[in-house]
């Protein structure tokens, strides 16, 4: 009898040393004589137990963690293949409460299968949504995902139906779909793991929007800091079309759908739309103006739809267990789940899965443990480098769009990222406009002048200097960047710059809050 | 080096939006994309030299020097500050004797900032090659120094 492990092959896993666990499994079952099939799955996004070994069992799979290569041997001395004790043994993995208070349904397969395995995918519901996909008419298809209230999960949580309906209804010979796996804000990686875990729920999620609005070619522009996403993608798209369901003819449906992985470059505007068009067509990325929107003219002109990975990777649990289902889950007008993403300064760093509704407190508290350093969490920034930060007296607030936006606050892609009472938030409202210097296309002055005086004008409010009237300053530049910039990057920079300032004055040298 | 420059952009030069799949291929072979690169560039692809270096110049990956043998990047976001990545920084630069951008005298590392690795849960991260190291701190980077200068890893 052969023995079933999984060790992750995930980027942040083998970052902690997943790679030397699973060579150092395979020498020591090889020199024991045991039989053992080793499984690189995802990771389940339980990083603060990763490298997280699980063995199959007859009661379900068995967990120990976090497993260093120095553990490897007394793990087989307490036979661990049948799941015997050790003090790094964890349980049941479906027993975790981390992962048991989730409500997976998109990332349900992350971590369980084998990323690579086409016939692993269709045993654990796989291509269902496809196959009901290709019985409907395109607006049946179109019109589930809009029921299913699915909004986009790149960060401005645009419906992701009315989108689509926009492409369908376009006219164009060619049309396109992309997805964008640019993945630039700091604390997520929830497309990441999701590439590298279940890359067959992305590809299927490409190949419904396709057939929904007409596209037979896709892209995926993915960012060039996910070399494993990367080599994941490019194989699993080649098994995917050995199997049929990529080509000329998917599934014999007379369909025809092509998918292909781009590169990015290392330039965070490139995870703006338009500015991934312009990237994807081989020019620099700058951002365009709109309209046209890109349903209407985008790749080459074309009419293409841009979708978040978790987006398009959302949308086979739809249709395979219809709109209503997924529907089902959220409050107001964020339905379904969200992949939270807990980073930074967090003891239990990794993915939570969770219908919208939940507090940052029991995300923070209850999935995250705390901080890190044992110190109090004094802020979180949430929603990427845009984002603000959110103070700790506002840690009660339901992870919902409308109620975060009614505080100005923005849950974009859904990262979470901690800070302790260490922080200095007068340097990292610093920081915000310096990566704006950075990062900017450079198309429009607001953005890329007025960041540059940004990083100058709370320089001098830092050392002392005329405070007062550098803080008028500073306000009236962040009011032109948002009334005047082209795009949400020199239009959002000021946000985590006015909370830092609204809620941790004293950071700053200030007695009060500035009246904004 | 024409010959290699010339095969590479054939390669690639039929995809739509050839550019970039180009850049990659040469860099991936080369390291860095050669000033010799740009004409090339422009006459297979019915493009300006200017748009050419306009395009290489826009994107942080694409560099125009020879890097040392191993490049280290260093995550500069967020979430890498907020578990010390300032501090490892620092510390980097202090080791290796240069600051960003550049590349050690012996010539066996350069020194990129890096924002953000999609590896925030174990924050600080580096990335050495292809290979991203989590929960970094400066006893751990002094270990990956003095290995990457033995010419092993990545
Ligand atoms: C500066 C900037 C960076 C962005 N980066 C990303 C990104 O990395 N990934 C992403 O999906 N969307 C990003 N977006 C949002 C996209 O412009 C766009 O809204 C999204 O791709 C649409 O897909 P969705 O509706 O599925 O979210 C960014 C926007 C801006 C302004
Ligand atoms: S706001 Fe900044 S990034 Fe956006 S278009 Fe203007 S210059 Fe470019
Ligand atoms: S670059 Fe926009 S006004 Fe000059
Ligand atoms: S911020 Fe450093 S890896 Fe994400």
């Amino acid at each position: 009898m052969s023995y079933k492990i999984y060790v992750p092959c995930d980027t942040t896993a083998v970052s902690i040393g997943a790679d030397k666990v699973a060579t150092a499994i395979s020498q020591q079952a090889q020199a024991q004589g045991l039989a053992i099939e080793l499984v690189r799955n995802g990771s389940r996004g339980l990083f603060w137990l990763e490298p997280m070994v699980e063995v199959e069992t007859a009661q379900g799979r068995v967990a120990y963690g976090p497993v260093r290569m120095s553990d490897v041997a007394s793990l087989f001395e307490a036979q661990f293949l049948e799941a015997g004790d050790h003090p790094l043994k964890l349980g049941l993995t479906e027993e975790i409460p981390f992962l048991k208070q989730q409500e997976r349904l998109t990332f349900a397969r992350v971590g369980v299968i084998d990323p690579l395995s086409v016939s692993d995918y269709a045993a654990h519901g796989g291509w269902a949504g496809l196959r009901n996909a290709l019985t409907l008419t395109q607006a049946d298809i179109v019109s589930a995902v809009t029921v299913s209230g699915l909004r986009g999960r790149g960060g401005a949580a645009f419906p992701a139906g009315i989108k689509w309906q926009t492409v369908l209804t376009a006219q164009g010979e060619q049309k396109y779909i992309v997805c964008n796996a640019d993945e630039g804000d700091s604390g997520t990686f929830s497309d990441r793991m999701l590439m590298e875990g279940d890359p067959f729920c992305l590809i299927e999620g490409m190949i419904i929007a396709g057939v929904a609005v007409g596209a037979t070619q896709g892209y995926i522009y993915l960012r060039s800091e996910y070399p494993r996403a990367f080599t994941t993608l490019k194989t699993a798209i080649a098994n995917a079309k050995a199997a049929g369901f990529l080509g000329a003819n998917i599934l014999n449906s007379g369909k025809a759908f092509e998918l292909e992985v781009r590169l990015g470059a290392g330039a965070y505007i490139c995870g703006e739309e338009t500015s991934l068009l312009e990237s994807l067509e081989g020019k620099r990325g700058q951002v365009r103006a709109k309209p046209p929107l890109p349903a209407i003219q985008g790749l080459f002109g074309k009419p293409t739809v841009v979708n978040n990975v978790i987006t398009l990777a959302s949308v086979p649990v739809i249709l395979a267990k219809g709109a209503a289902f997924y529907a089902n889950y959220g409050m107001g007008r964020s339905r379904g789940t969200l992949a939270f993403q807990l980073a930074g300064n967090i003891k239990h760093g990794g993915l939570v899965e969770k219908a919208f509704g939940l507090s940052l407190q029991a995300l923070l508290n209850d999935f995250g443990g705390g901080s890190r350093s044992g110190k109090p969490i004094r802020t979180v920034q949430v929603g990427g480098p845009l984002g603000a930060y959110v103070p700790a007296e506002q840690f009660h607030l339901p992870l919902d769009y409308e109620a975060f936006a009614k505080e100005e606050f923005m849950i974009g892609h859904g990262g979470v990222v901690a800070f302790d009472d260490s922080v200095n938030m007068a340097q990292m409202a610093q920081f915000a406009m310096e990566f704006c210097v950075e990062e900017s296309c450079g198309k429009c002055t607001p953005c890329r002048i007025g960041s540059v005086r940004g990083v100058e004008v709370i320089e001098r409010i830092r050392q002392g200097e005329n405070r007062a009237a550098n803080v008028e300053l500073l306000k009236d530049l962040c009011d032109t960047m948002i009334n005047g910039s082209l795009c949400a990057m020199g239009g959002m920079t000021p946000f985590p710059v006015l909370s830092a300032l609204k809620y941790f004055p004293t950071d700053f040298g200030l007695n009060a809050a500035p009246k904004v | 080096m024409n010959t290699t420059l010339e095969a590479l952009i054939q390669a690639h030069r039929d995809q739509a939006g050839a550019l970039l799949p180009i850049l990659h291929a040469i860099q991936n072979q080369l390291g860095y994309v050669p000033a010799e690169a740009t004409p090339l560039i422009a006459k297979s692809l019915n493009l300006s030299r200017a748009e050419v270096h306009g395009v290489i110049s826009f994107y942080h990956h694409f560099r125009t020097t020879p890097p040392g043998k191993h490049t280290l990047q260093i995550c500069r976001a967020e979430s890498c500050q907020s578990m010390g990545s300032r501090d490892l920084e620092a510390h980097a630069k202090a080791a290796l004797g240069i600051d960003y951008h550049q590349t050690t005298t012996d010539g066996a590392i350069s020194l990129e900032p890096v924002y953000c690795l999609g590896n925030c849960a174990c924050s600080p991260a580096v990335r050495v090659g292809d290979e991203v190291q989590g929960r970094m701190d400066a006893a751990h980077l002094d270990a990956l120094i003095a290995e990457l200068r033995q010419g092993g890893v990545a």
